[in-house]
């Protein structure tokens, strides 16, 4: 496994001032993936911005980890839904 | 301008740290930009609320500005009488100390210098997002390429994929506003617009274009040659093909975004041209042709 996009999820959560057990329950509820290596925890780094997001949430907002896991879902139903409007425009100027 | 952050929060002068906390949270839950994205006024909503809640969860903030908020052009005076008060070296307010946000009014950076104290956790937050549109030819967009931004002073290199979509998005992460007292840089999102061509149309991969076909082509068959965005292409015209039909040239269409290699389809609709001004003799060919 390439190990240079990986980052400890200790020295994160040092760095962050979180706590690990933090990290291990948004692996549970689905919202992150948590690699292993050597026994030793991992996050990928394409996931750190999603999890800076989450650490935000959490102890900037108050929100709670079902609060995040619905937050997250409908943020990207936004996206698809965005994402559709644009295409459905797209295919309206081919008929204007 | 004098900011009323008590009603910004909807708060209470006579509010409690508590209760100015709860305000700020639930105010802050509905205009995060973490959930609003690429939304503006909800990016202003929130620097107002912060800004509210950096003077006013601060006792020392708090209290200068219950006394001097609406004589802020003399808050400088009032600071220069303390500091002379208070020569015994002591570290001061460290108003001016901290880093600044950049997202601070006037109001705030003339009566607290412009910079938000360190107050741990609660006061970091995500700088602004930045929103841009990038105008492109179709053509443009059907090739992969690289162009340099100037964002705010600095240059950003990007590489376009081909294929990109009009109105598409992409981001750019921390390449937005810097971000509010220690916290990450806000992210750059960049909008495509892709200029309509005016002979080819685009829906998703796919091209559309029609192309006049003389009257004996279509009849008699032949072949023709049409303009792709990969340039020109020779295509073989069926006998009797009729006006308003549609042939697909495979593979001749737009590239599909980030798969290099696949391409759509190119969809070309044959507009037969009758002739006109005829000579006698092609009056008179015609006349026994549809007698034929």
């Amino acid at each position: 496994m390439q190990t240079e996009h990986l980052i400890a999820v200790n020295e994160f959560c040092t760095n962050h001032n979180i706590e690990v057990s933090f990290i291990s329950s948004l692996q549970e509820t689905g919202l992150i993936e948590i690699a292993f290596v050597e026994e030793t925890a991992f996050l990928d780094a394409d996931q750190l911005q999603q999890v800076e997001k989450f650490i935000r949430f959490y102890y900037d907002l108050d929100i709670n980890l079902e609060g995040i896991e619905t937050i997250t879902h409908l943020l990207r139903r936004m996206d698809a839904m965005q994402d559709e409007i644009t295409s459905l425009r797209n295919r309206l100027s081919l008929y204007e | 301008m004098f900011i009323d952050y008590y009603k910004i929060l909807g708060i209470d002068k006579t509010a409690l740290p508590k209760d100015i906390k709860s305000a700020y949270r639930k105010l802050a839950r509905k205009y995060h930009p973490d959930l609003n994205p690429n939304d503006k006024d909800a990016n202003k909503n929130f620097q107002q609320i912060n800004e509210a809640n950096e003077v006013l969860s601060d006792p020392e903030k708090r209290k200068k500005y219950d006394q001097y908020g609406k004589d802020w052009q003399h808050a400088d005076e009032f600071e220069k009488q303390k500091q002379y008060q208070e020569q015994s070296g002591s570290r001061g307010s460290g108003f001016s100390q901290g880093q600044s946000g950049g997202d601070f009014s006037d109001f705030f950076e003339s009566m607290f210098g412009g910079a938000a104290g360190g107050r741990g956790r609660q006061a970091k937050f995500r700088g602004e997002d930045f929103n841009a549109e990038l105008h492109l030819e179709l053509i443009d967009a059907s090739k992969t390429q690289k162009q340099t931004l100037t964002v705010n002073g600095a240059k950003i290199r990007i590489t376009i994929p081909a294929g990109i979509e009009n109105g598409q998005t992409i981001k750019i992460p921390g390449h937005g506003g810097p971000g509010i007292n220690g916290g990450p840089n806000g992210d750059l999102y960049i909008t495509f617009s892709i200029a309509n061509h005016p002979k080819i149309k685009r829906l998703d991969d796919n091209l559309y274009t029609s192309v006049d076909l003389d009257l004996y082509t279509a009849v008699l068959g032949g072949e023709i040659t049409i303009d792709t965005l990969s340039g020109q292409v020779k295509l073989k015209v069926a006998p009797e093909t009729q006006n308003g039909s549609k042939v697909k040239l495979k593979g001749k269409g737009f590239p599909v975004y980030k798969k290099e290699g696949q391409f759509g389809d190119l969809f070309v609709t044959y507009d037969v041209k009758i002739p006109t001004n005829l000579t006698d003799k092609q009056k008179a060919l015609f006349t026994e042709l549809s007698k034929s």
